[in-house]
């Protein structure tokens, strides 16, 4: 009875614990900067919203960051397969080097960034050719945003294809189907729920990007600022209801994404 | 379909996994490929279904050789060991997926799916997704799918080995009846040869690669062309000096000569039991074992020790008891030869005229 009593007070503890640390560590800086957002009432939270610089910032961001995604949706899922599929020396270099990006400083990625493709390296001169420029416009951030997301949809589809089990593809063909028809009704679908939730992830991460992204977009107002650097720029002219109004748009989208990814994720397992 | 294979071979790197195999099958049987794991039965199956290449030899089906011919235009049903069914499709476009990358209309596939489903008993179960059905059922919907695009030849690899015994049983001779229904030609392979024996009409014994017998349960069982046959199929011992059995005498004559005899060929019992009682050799009894329809008896006779079975009925027998044991007759094998050996004793030797 006693070691009954105790379980349920150590179960009772645990429990408390999390639910405090989730408190203070999440749930209550969210809430603040809802509550800051609308401290000087509504009219300020809409006058800061619809300020037009902050407007295109936030567009803007959502833009790069769905091409980005888009970009690692597409490299992302081939890396995934070539890294799972082929047999070849380095294999396994390659696939460690994928959590790179993770461990990696995002300002050095984005100093990386600035010496490979500024004016005086080998790809920005080509592209100023090419007439085009990459550094301190809108390319380079899709790269930036491109590089600290890539590991999301490969590390997400490695287990999938890695289970998956290879007489399904064979029983594909023993029905007569053709590679293309195996991969397009066979693989992919099994693939789809690891594209989906990595690229949810990355599209988040990519819309919060700011260490790589302010040293190689310029943040041109209007132009190259992306909401990340426009709160930056908010905060250190003081103007904290503006900030707070752009991340409350932020932070509501990453809310949206997150539980999607969720229902996702939820909707694999039970079906 | 009418397949006939010669001289095939295949390496897995230094492996010999499949070593210079003929056979041919007529249509419209259903064959058993039998075989200790890893004897190469699975790589005969793939290469005849395209999903393997053929190193050496010859594959043709009415005569016209395939071993170049992609898996998909084989015309082949498989139903794979795990059953490989599509975990995102339901049953339903699990048996239309052959049909559909066949381009058939919509309306002869809504036909044939739903004969199918009927046929294979899952009315009702259409629209479930595999993880969400039995074993058996999972087979079924294996079966139809492979069944559905009109196959001429059907290969089934370990088909039962992920279902529980008692259902297996089921499972067994409803497919068999399935086949025999459909009248195509079928081969699975198995490691059970149990299985092998009740569902095949012919059996192929493969071992290291090798095609060890081909023939009828029956033939096999009673006439094993080799050691391994002989001691693969049914429960048997092995005796190393067989001219000391009583009755076998004569096998003196060959050195080196061992002998093979299975359970049903001894018998044990009190004097009276037996009619010859000169054939008989007294014998110990060693252990006895429920085997839930019978006694499994074994027994010492000399330096060799028997197994066989007793029925429930006769009186029990307890270790330590001495009985008359009786050998029918033994499979004898050495090196270069084997043959069947009946007991020279049974044959009355002084027949008693009135």
């Amino acid at each position: 009875m006693s070691s009954m009593l105790q379980g349920r007070w150590w179960s009772w503890g645990f429990r408390s614990a999390v639910m405090l640390y989730f408190m203070v560590l999440i749930i209550f800086p969210i809430l603040g900067i809802y509550g800051q957002s609308l401290s000087s009432g509504w009219s300020d939270f809409a006058s800061n919203i619809t300020e037009p610089l902050a407007w295109k910032a936030v567009l803007l961001t959502i833009r790069m960051a769905l091409i980005a995604t888009v970009v690692n949706i597409l490299v992302g899922t081939m890396s995934a397969w070539v890294l799972i599929r082929y047999r070849f020396p380095g294999r396994r270099l390659l696939n460690s080097l994928v959590d790179l990006p993770f461990a990696l400083p995002t300002a050095v990625a984005g100093l990386m960034i600035l010496l490979l493709l500024g004016p005086r390296s080998f790809v920005g001169q080509l592209s100023e050719k090419l007439g085009f420029t990459i550094l301190f416009h809108q390319p380079a951030i899709i790269i930036a945003m491109v590089f600290v997301t890539f590991p999301f949809v490969i590390r997400a589809v490695q287990p999938l294809l890695e289970e998956m089990d290879a007489a399904e593809e064979e029983a594909a063909y023993m029905l007569g189907a053709t590679k293309a028809a195996t991969f397009w009704r066979v693989i992919l679908p099994n693939m789809l729920p690891g594209i989906l939730s990595g690229a949810m992830l990355a599209f988040s991460r990519a819309l919060a990007e700011f260490g790589a992204v302010v040293l190689v977009a310029g943040n041109i107002p209007g132009k190259t600022l992306i909401a990340s650097v426009y709160i930056f720029g908010e905060i250190e002219s003081d103007n904290t209801v503006g900030a707070t109004a752009v991340s409350v748009l932020l932070l509501t989208f990453s809310f949206l994404i997150l539980w999607t990814v969720n229902y996702v994720q939820m909707r694999r397992k039970g079906g | 379909m009418h397949i006939e294979v010669s001289g095939l071979n295949k390496k897995f790197g230094e492996f010999q996994a499949v070593k210079d195999v003929n056979f041919e099958i007529e249509k419209g049987q259903l064959i058993g490929l039998l075989g200790p794991s890893g004897g190469g039965k699975t790589s005969i199956l793939r290469m005849l279904a395209g999903l393997e290449s053929v190193d050496e030899g010859e594959i043709l089906f009415h005569g016209k050789r395939v071993n170049d011919l992609p898996p998909q235009e084989r015309g082949i049903g498989f139903v794979f060991q795990n059953y490989a069914l599509f975990k995102h499709m339901t049953v339903e476009g699990n048996i239309a997926f052959g049909l559909e990358v066949k381009k058939w209309s919509k309306e002869k596939i809504k036909a044939r799916v739903a004969e199918l489903v009927e046929l294979t008993g899952l009315s009702g179960f259409e629209k479930r997704y595999p993880h969400q059905l039995s074993g058996g059922q999972r087979q079924r919907v294996a079966f139809a799918r492979a069944l559905a695009p009109e196959p001429q030849l059907l290969l089934l690899d370990e088909p039962f080995a992920a279902i529980d015994a008692k259902i297996r049983h089921e499972l067994r001779s409803w497919l068999r009846d399935m086949i025999d229904r459909l009248g195509i030609t079928s081969i699975f392979v198995t490691h059970d040869q149990d299985e092998a024996i009740e569902v095949a009409d012919q059996i192929m014994i493969i071992n290291k690669g090798r095609l060890e017998q081909k023939g009828s349960p029956w033939e096999i069982y009673k006439n094993p062309q080799s050691p391994f046959v002989a001691s693969f199929i049914g429960e048997s011992t092995i005796v190393d000096d067989v001219s000391s059995l009583l009755g076998f005498g004569e096998a003196a004559a060959w050195p080196g000569t061992k002998a093979l005899i299975r359970p049903e060929y001894v018998e044990v019992g009190k004097p009276s039991d037996f009619e010859l009682l000169s054939a008989t050799a007294k014998g110990r009894v060693r252990h006895v074992h429920f085997r839930g329809s019978e006694w499994l008896v074994e027994v010492e006779l000399g330096a060799a020790r028997l197994v066989t079975y007793r029925s429930l009925e006769k009186e029990i027998l307890h270790p330590g008891d001495e009985v008359q044991v009786l050998i029918h007759r033994a499979y004898l094998f050495n090196d270069n030869d084997s043959w069947v050996m009946e007991n020279k004793l049974k044959e009355d030797p002084m027949p008693v005229h009135i």
